[in-house]
């Protein structure tokens, strides 16, 4: 099993005077303090002021992440050619015993420090983009406040040093996306998408604990760097033993790994734990773009490639991560064909997106099929996954955003009131079309580049997921392209109410930062800087493999181009003809009945009505029937105390006088 | 013709029980502390007969009795504070209209 791009480098605290610890702390520190500041005095006193305070803390905290990911990159992070991991804060939270403790700390290896930096540069794009679209709003103060602290927990999760920590942060981003879906919560369907959202990844997470408990148990630590070596390690003993217990068929390794992997797929939103992304659109247009499309969302995917040396130990969960991802992938992306809520169209996109990242790291591991003998490309999934997520987080920000600006000057979500808006809005069309060609992978945009490198790897792993990657990237860039024509082209111009114009200079900045990264990210040299095992990946371009997908894209947006350039009865035709499954599809498949069916009727009905039934006539019964009784014997004996003092008198003789005929007559003791 | 210890027995065995039967049947709070030092007094009377015809020349008896006297004179003081305060509180030192206390 083992292989040499498991190795993982030696753990090594952060070198004196490369980088500061304080630096680094304040980097998820200060997005707190602005969530405890205006949390606190918001509503009263700072009100207006909030949205400023805020973006001025996640400025310092971005710049200070990027000057992290610099000085780590180019200056301390490489030693001898491979990128090592720090530890560049370590505190020990919870002592249980000399061996076993919960630590807090900040883990630096090139995978977090690049989600240091997504997370922060997304996060104050969305910070800046709010000042003007959030504007006028009652709950401006909560609403930054919430944002921080997401920004805070989000931070956190990136950085953890252990398996706990990531927990925890885990939760915390829960707390705040279910706060943020639930933010106009006098709406009723944002109150039940909310409450959707945070119990659908409870119920992952319920698998992700179990997961943690599993693999901390058997390696005997919950550290990252400990756990994954002494996991991976060719004949340590604990590495021994998670393989050999079994469990209905699979090894304690194997369960673990398929544990955590649920609770990344529940926050990850992959199928069939993706419900509650759709629902969660009915968040603010930002928060959504910062929570449920940039960085929460692929957090499942950074905690698959966070434990990704101890997935790759075990055939089983890496099958589990590829069929998964490429399902959701394929599942998601057929539904967005067909819906027409704006935000919708762009959720099942992220769901479809981050199932490519999924099987990305899926299809990195060892070489398990026929006629892929190529092995000097292993790994090469996991660069392409991180890489597609550090690309799709600029995108997909500037999709939603764009998203936002189309939302706030038509004042609808649907795509059936939109159309010919490029007069109107001609900053959010160009970026939007930007984001558009990044997302289908045409060149140079930065999506072609993170795509052909998971294209690349899916075709040396498996042809098959390759033909339904490349089949999904069709597809991709036609609803892509059916949104962007049914905005931007199609019918004339509906513009009712007032005009506002497209947004003032705050809407406009982060949607053209956004669009010069979407343009430029992908020249990146990622295979340099992030790998599985530190060392820089050989860079391969594969104009074999370009050409495919680029060709799959073109034939996408030409199809859609020819349905919805202009308005006509193209699309209508087609429905008609594929009728029957294009309502299942237009109905998602009817997964959200069937999981009311499974909840509503089978649950309650056969577990929730004889547990209510047990509750109220055993438990009830027993708790009442003890206080009945109590009160049936001193109702019959409460009369001895009727406050006649004579009465106790005798009741006081009797008493004696018997205790004296005891024990003169009857009992002896000696 | 001097009295012996059985007769002596005799009226302290009558005293004593006169007493009780005051204590039940007598609703006045007076008359039932007076029933209760008729009840102390009877076993005072015990105390000195049998001092004096079983141990004539022990002197335990008569200090338990002196003891008792004592013991009752502090306890009147106390009743006769109970009494009033009940007096106070409640016009009267019947113990029936003083019943509050029951469940």
């Amino acid at each position: 099993m083992m292989n040499d791009f498991l190795q993982i480098p030696l753990l090594q605290i952060l070198p004196a005077g490369k980088g500061s610890a304080l630096a680094l702390l304040l980097i998820p520190l200060l997005p707190l303090a602005g969530f405890l500041l205006l949390g606190i005095f918001g509503r009263k006193h700072i009100k207006n002021a909030s949205g400023v305070i805020s973006t001025g803390l996640l400025v310092v905290s971005a710049s200070l992440s990027l000057y992290t990911a610099y000085s780590y990159f180019f200056d301390y992070g490489k030693v001898d050619g491979v990128y090592q991991k720090f530890i560049a804060v370590q505190y020990t939270w919870l002592q249980f015993s000399p061996g076993v403790s919960i630590d807090m700390g900040i883990l630096l290896d090139p995978i977090s420090v690049m989600m240091l930096v997504v997370v922060s540069f997304i996060s104050l794009m969305v910070h800046i983009y709010s000042l003007g679209y959030m504007k006028g709003e009652e709950r401006f103060a909560t609403y930054y406040a919430f944002l921080g602290l997401f920004t805070f927990s989000m931070l956190g999760l990136v950085v953890a040093s252990n398996l706990f920590q990531l927990y925890i942060f885990w939760e915390l981003v829960g707390v705040s996306s279910f706060l943020l879906i639930g933010f106009y919560y006098n709406k009723p369907s944002a109150v039940a998408a909310c409450k959707k959202a945070f119990i659908v990844t409870r119920f992952a997470d319920l698998g992700f604990l179990i997961g943690i408990l599993i693999l901390s148990f058997h390696a005997e630590t919950l550290d990252f760097n400990t756990l994954i070596q002494r996991l991976t390690i060719d004949g340590s003993h604990q590495l021994h033993t998670a393989n050999t217990s079994m469990f209905l068929g699979a090894s304690a390794l194997t369960w673990g790994a398929i544990l955590i992997f649920i609770g990344g797929a529940g926050k990850s939103a992959m199928f069939p734990l993706h419900i509650w992304l759709p629902d969660a659109m009915e968040g603010p247009t930002p928060v959504s773009a910062l929570i449920h499309a940039a960085t929460m969302v692929v957090a499942g995917v950074y905690l698959v490639a966070r434990m990704y040396p101890v997935f790759s130990m075990s055939n089983g969960a890496m099958h589990v991560v590829t069929i998964v991802g490429i399902f959701s992938a394929l599942f998601a992306a057929v539904i967005a064909c067909t819906q027409t809520d704006i935000k919708r169209i762009l959720a099942y996109s992220t769901m479809s997106q981050i199932g490519f990242m999924m099987f990305a790291l899926g299809v990195s591991g060892e070489n398990l099929f026929e006629g892929s003998l190529n092995y000097s490309n292993l790994g090469a999934g996991y660069t392409g996954s991180m890489f597609h997520l550090f690309t799709h987080a600029i995108f997909k920000a500037l999709l939603f955003l764009g998203a936002g600006s189309v939302i706030h000057f038509i004042h609808s979500n649907d795509i059936k009131d939109m159309g010919g808006l490029r007069k109107y809005l001609p900053v959010t069309h160009i970026t939007f079309l930007i984001a558009c060609l990044a997302i289908s992978g045409v060149p140079p945009f930065a999506g072609f580049f993170s795509k052909e490198e998971i294209m690349l790897a899916a075709w040396q792993h498996d042809k098959m997921v390759y033909y339904i990657a490349l089949f999904t990237s069709g597809l991709t860039a036609f609803y892509m392209f059916r949104l962007y024509f049914s905005i931007f082209w199609n019918k004339g111009a509906i513009v009712h109410g007032e005009h506002h114009g497209e947004g003032g200079f705050a809407m406009m900045l982060p949607l053209i930062l956004l669009a010069v990264g979407a343009i430029t990210a992908g020249f990146i040299p990622f295979g340099n800087f992030i790998t599985a095992d530190g060392k820089p990946l050989p860079a391969e371009f594969h104009w074999q493999f370009s050409i495919a997908p680029v060709a799959m894209a073109l034939s996408g947006i030409f199809s859609a181009l020819w349905l919805y350039k202009n308005e006509n009865n193209k699309p209508a035709a087609i429905v008609k003809t594929f009728d029957g499954f294009y309502k299942v599809v237009y109905n998602k498949f009817y997964i959200d009945e069937l999981y009311l069916f499974i909840t509503k009727k089978v649950l309650f009905n056969l577990v929730g009505r004889p547990a209510a039934w047990f509750d109220k006539n055993i438990v009830n019964g027993l708790v009442n029937g003890a206080g009945n009784t109590t009160l049936f014997i001193s109702e019959k004996i409460k009369g001895f105390q009727s406050g006649k003092v004579q009465q106790y008198a005798i009741y006081f003789l009797a008493g004696v006088i018997s205790l004296v005929v005891l024990f003169i007559y009857i009992w002896h003791p000696v | 013709m001097e009295p012996g210890l059985n007769q002596l027995l005799f009226i302290s065995t009558a005293l004593f029980f006169i007493g009780v039967f005051g204590f039940f049947t007598r609703r006045n709070l007076i008359t039932m502390l007076m029933s209760i030092e008729l009840v102390l007094n009877s076993v005072n009377l015990n105390f000195i007969a049998f001092n004096k015809y079983l141990w004539p020349n022990k002197m335990d008896g008569l200090f338990f009795s002196i003891f008792i006297i004592a013991i009752a004179a502090s306890e009147a003081a106390v009743a006769i504070a109970i009494i009033i305060n009940l007096y106070r509180s409640h016009h009267s030192i019947d113990v029936s209209t003083a019943e509050e206390m029951k469940f």
